[in-house]
């Protein structure tokens, strides 16, 4: 219950940050939210010598619309997400989202940057993520670079920052109101055993279906997503789709779910998130 | 009783507290959050304690090296189970079985570590966090061995012996019965055979353990404090183990953070605080963190029970044939065998059966050890008996209400006989039932169901009439005594103290006491303070669990107030120059009958009674008297819940649509904090029948151990309740109270179970085992099997 000792420094620039992270190297975690963060340090499972807490980096804290796109800061709390009426308007999935994480006392710490940098395999964020096919802004001791959000998501626990970087924006499409996120959730810890993210675009009739909590990361249902291409959303043509929800994928086992378990439910929250999102348009 | 003699006057009692729904002065310093539990307490020079434990389920410890984690500045000293365990006694069982087989349990692990989190060695340094880096750097060598995990594959030939040295892994063997069960099974038109499973559950208070003692060198005593259950308890039993006299040893429990049980317990890690206080010569504290409460805090239920039960075609319940495997971990702690024997002494139910035969075997496993757990054993028997009840109803195609109607005694019958051998004091099944039906408006609620059904929707309805035995309890059938001790003070100015020797940790008696005192006495409730907790203060009690301290801490008050009414009388008449029969007591008042005006009061009374220039010949200063209740029979409330669910086919999660309650807890105190316990016993209830379960895998290894694996219930999950309550009192009490602490956990998870199988009964499936996770559910629909 007690962290090992710690050195603490609070940046008030990116720069600033950045500098920081370069000098203390793997002795160095940064400090967002701090709902994954701290739990671990308690537990001793992360012992970080300097915890750079970048909570002060005002810029990093946003939603605007810029060309078209939405850009979130990564330091965007849930709450000020699942709270915003221009995400309301503009891409609903994501207040959907964030009102279905953890509690109210963690969505007014943790962050959206804090969490997809995580890379938890049961975070909300991952399935609307890939749903979005979102682009992570990346700062570090080169410059920026660009993440599709297919490539950010490298592995359980693993996101594609490197050692040194902070995740600066997030930016997302404007979409219709025709998405949904479908939740199970383990019952003690709230995290997502499954959950289906779901954007229908009935315009160009394509879907986007994205899975977290039941593989080692969250993935794209590429299966369900060819079999409605071009179709008409029906709860015939949803049903089948959604079968193949868990195709291709390893699913996680734990004592709060087998594999099968996990695999089913991928198949109908699948198919509750189709519903759910082609009805809402 | 009272004493009340013919020639006495009577005793005229008002009602403006007792049975009032009143707040509880408790709750301001809780909820202002200026209440001091053990870790609030600032003790100078304080050194903290933390225990190194073991991360395996067995093992052989090959050697402890301690140098690096004492080379740390600010460590004070780090000991193991060779520094410690020839100096203090070992833990010890208080309610052992004939022919039971327990090791010692040692304080500090000897040669071997016997479970996850057993307690290895302890650091003690300046501050806590410099004893837990400590805790880091000490070195133990361990040797894993096979760990012993399945009770039943225990009992096979060749199992892993978690104790090698007793040659078994069987703790106790203990059977109860009654009637004759050869005959009834013989006359039974029906035997029916089911496998009923109770899984391990971590009781998880708010309030992890903590202890803090400290040594006064100058009159050899110690205090000691404890977020405990048992102050007086620990009183007795810590001065063999760490060597003081008991009357040199003062023991305070201040504010506990709940206990359920889990704290009915005497800890190694108690024992341990308490003789490095002494030896070091500084005041020691230790506070428990989450995961070492979940893995070495006692664990409850933990029952395998193979049942066969014979019946009438008529639904006549003839017999019950049972036997469990209780799986009780590694050692014996308090009362560790005795919480199966009341799941078989309460075999019965609300039931008349002619005869019943109860086979419990109490297995060793390289596990914590169960022990007491809100109902502690009742739970277990109220559950297997309800599903029982359905069982047989569904078996003979009869209605499951109709089939307890059928079975239960009439309200006239009690004092109860039943085939174990206890005596039921007083009930009225059919009332409970009756209203509860009527607020769960039932022939709607049935109408719900078809229509439900008749639309494919999994919607079940469960009932549950239970009984359970609590107001432990007569002392020939306790440990160490059952009594309760109450004694009530008038001090000088007339205000009142009144002292309990039991133990209040949440259930509000600071508030009924005062009710049942203010009554009795006349006195404005604010006149009343009611200490509890501290064995300075409160001298002698058997403390709280097992619904107790009303119905015996209540009545010891209401008999020492009697004996200060008869004292104070007697004061009375001479001071009004009159004499017995003419002198009336009533609305705290005593004066002459007709004279009113001339009325004296406590303030008066006590006045007298304490600066003494007035007494009367041969009368004894002081207005005060302490009891010892002597209870003559347990109390055994009852009720009925109603349940309806719905569960959904595709991911099997259980949604609770109505949850209707009636309990019996005799008369009430104080329906505020019936309902308080009602509703947290039916919480904890929602968490073993849809969330709870203690898991340790193949090895040992406990998987549950923090709350993110761990589901206890959160307000979310908890439906609105419709509470009612019959009130049939008690005659083992002048109050008429029978308890209702442990009433909800008691009721509800059967009436749970029974809406879940009901509305899983038109998919073909007639039992499933707890708790109903969505994963286990669903596999019951697939088809593949929901047994555990």
């Amino acid at each position: 219950m007690i962290p090992a000792a710690f050195d603490y420094v609070r940046p008030t620039t990116l720069d600033e940050a950045l500098g920081l992270l370069a000098k203390y190297g793997e002795d160095a975690k940064v400090l967002a939210g701090g709902h994954s963060l701290i739990p671990a340090m308690k537990l001793r499972l992360s012992q970080p010598k300097v915890v750079v807490d970048i909570g002060r980096l005002g810029d990093l804290r946003s939603i605007s619309e810029q060309d078209g796109k939405i850009a979130i800061g990564a330091l965007t709390t849930h709450y000020e997400i699942e709270s915003s009426d221009l995400l309301r308007h503009s891409c609903p999935l994501l207040p959907e989202v964030a009102g279905k994480i953890g509690d109210v006392q963690v969505r007014n710490k943790g962050t959206i940057g804090g969490s997809c940098a995580h890379a938890d395999p049961a975070g909300d964020w991952p399935a609307a993520m890939l749903a979005l096919d979102a682009e992570f802004e990346i700062a570090g001791p080169r410059g920026s670079r660009t993440v599709a959000a297919k490539d950010f998501f490298v592995d359980m626990l693993t996101s594609a920052l490197e050692s040194g970087e902070i995740l600066k924006l997030i930016q997302v499409p404007m979409t219709a109101k025709t998405a949904a996120y479908v939740k199970f959730a383990q019952k003690a810890s709230g995290f997502a055993i499954a959950g289906v993210a779901a954007v229908v675009d009935k315009a160009r009739k394509g879907v986007a279906v994205a899975v977290t909590g039941v593989a080692a990361k969250a993935y794209r249902a590429a299966g369900t997503e060819s079999s409605l291409g071009g179709l008409e959303l029906s709860e015939t043509t949803i049903a089948t789709a959604a079968q193949k929800a868990a195709d291709g994928v390893d699913p996680l086992s734990d004592i709060h779910a087998s594999a099968e378990f996990r695999a089913h439910l991928a198949r109908v929250l699948a198919k509750r998130a189709l519903e759910l999102a082609a009805g809402r348009g | 009783m009272a004493a009340t003699t013919e020639n006495a006057t009577e005793t005229k009692v008002s009602q403006r507290y007792f049975g009032r729904a009143m707040k509880r002065v408790e709750d301001p310093r809780l909820i202002k959050g200026i209440a001091t539990y053990v870790d609030d307490l600032k003790l100078p020079g304080v050194l903290h304690a933390e225990f190194v434990r073991s991360p395996h389920a067995n093992a052989k410890i090959k050697s402890i090296k301690t140098d690096d984690a004492s080379k740390l500045s600010g460590v004070i000293g780090i000991f193991t189970g060779a520094d410690v365990n020839d100096k203090v006694g070992t833990i010890p069982c208080a309610a052992p079985l004939p022919g039971g087989k327990s090791p010692d349990h040692t304080v500090l692990a000897g040669a071997r570590a016997y479970f996850v989190g057993h307690p290895v060695a302890v650091v003690v340094a300046e501050t806590r966090a410099i004893a837990r880096d400590a805790q880091d750097l000490v070195e133990v060598d361990y040797e894993p061995l096979p760990a012993v995990v399945d009770p039943e594959k225990a009992l096979e030939e060749g199992s892993p012996l978690t104790h090698p040295e007793l040659g078994t892994n069987v703790a106790f063997t203990w059977s109860v019965s009654g009637g004759d069960v050869e005959a009834a099974f013989k006359e039974a038109d029906k035997v029916l055979k089911i496998r009923i499973v109770h899984p391990r559950l971590t009781p998880m208070a708010m309030e992890p353990r903590g202890c803090a003692a400290s040594w006064h060198a100058g009159e050899s005593s110690l205090t000691f404090w404890s977020s405990t259950q048992i102050p007086h308890y620990l009183r007795t039993l810590l001065p063999g183990l760490i060597r003081i006299p008991e009357n040199k040893l003062r023991v305070v429990a201040p504010e506990v953070g709940g206990g359920f049980g889990s704290k009915l317990n005497l800890y190694p890690e108690e024992v341990v605080v308490g003789h490095l206080a002494i030896r070091l010569d500084r005041p020691v504290k230790w506070i428990e963190g989450r995961r070492e409460n979940a893995a070495a805090t006692i664990h409850g239920r933990d029952q395998i029970g193979n049942h066969e039960i014979a019946v009438r075609k008529d639904g006549t319940l003839l017999a019950i044939r049972t036997k469990i495997i209780a799986d009780i971990g590694s050692y014996c702690q308090l009362l560790t065998p005795a919480i199966p024997t009341g799941t078989g002494n309460m075999h019965c139910g609300c039931y008349k059966l002619k005869a019943v035969r109860v086979d419990i075997t109490g297995v060793h496993t390289n596990k914590m050890s169960t022990d007491a757990y809100r109902g502690a054993g009742r739970p277990e028997a109220a559950y297997l008996i309800e599903r029982i009840m359905d069982l047989v109803a569904d078996e003979l195609s009869l209605d499951p209400v109709q089939v307890r109607l059928k079975n239960m005694p009439e309200s006239t019958e009690f004092p109860l006989n039943t085939a174990t051998g206890l005596v039921y004091d007083s009930g009225n099944y059919q009332a409970a039932l009756e209203k509860a039906q009527e607020l769960a408006e039932w022939p709607k609620l049935l109408q719900e169901r078809d229509a439900a059904r008749d639309a494919g929707r999994l919607f079940g309805i469960g009932v549950s009439t239970y009984v359970e035995i609590c107001a432990l309890g007569p002392s020939k059938t306790m440990p160490a005594g059952g009594w309760e001790w109450g004694c009530v003070r008038i001090e000088i100015s007339g205000k009142v103290t009144v002292i309990t020797g039991t133990t209040p940790h949440g259930q509000g008696q600071e508030t009924s006491f005062a009710q049942i005192a203010a009554d009795r006495l006349g006195v404005p409730i604010e006149d009343i303070v009611v200490l509890h907790g501290d064995t300075a203060t409160a001298h002698y009690g058997r403390d709280t669990y097992g619904s107790r301290a009303t119905a015996l801490g209540g009545t010891a008050i209401v008999m020492s107030i009697d004996k200060i009414i008869e004292k104070a009388k007697t004061l009375a008449t001479a001071l009004l120059n009159s004499t017995p029969e003419k002198v009336e007591f009533n609305d705290g008042k005593f004066f002459v009958s007709g004279e009113a005006k001339n009325a004296l009061g406590w303030g008066q009374l006590a006045s007298e009674a304490y600066i003494a220039k007035n007494l009367p010949p041969g009368f004894e200063p002081g207005l005060e008297a302490s009891s010892f209740f002597e209870p003559p029979n347990c109390t055994f409330p009852f009720g009925t819940h109603i349940v309806a669910v719905e569960v959904d086919r595709d991911t099997g999660q259980v949604k609770i649509l109505k949850y209707v309650a009636v309990d019996d807890c005799g008369k009430q105190v104080n329906p505020l904090l019936v309902a308080g316990q009602v509703q947290g016993g039916i919480a904890q209830s929602i968490g073993a029948a849809l969330m709870e379960k203690t898991v340790y895998d193949e090895n040992g290894q406990l998987l549950t151990g923090e709350f993110m694996d761990y589901a206890i219930p959160r307000a979310t999950d908890i439906p609105d309740f419709v509470l009612g309550s019959t009130e049939t009192p008690s005659p083992s009490n002048p109050l008429g109270v029978k308890g209702v602490g442990e009433a909800g956990t008691i009721g509800a998870t059967p009436a749970i179970a029974n809406a879940v199988v009901d509305a899983l009964s038109p998919l073909g499936i007639r039992h499933l085992d707890l708790p109903f996770t969505p994963e286990r559910v669903w596999r019951a629909i697939q088809g593949n099997g929901g047994q555990s």
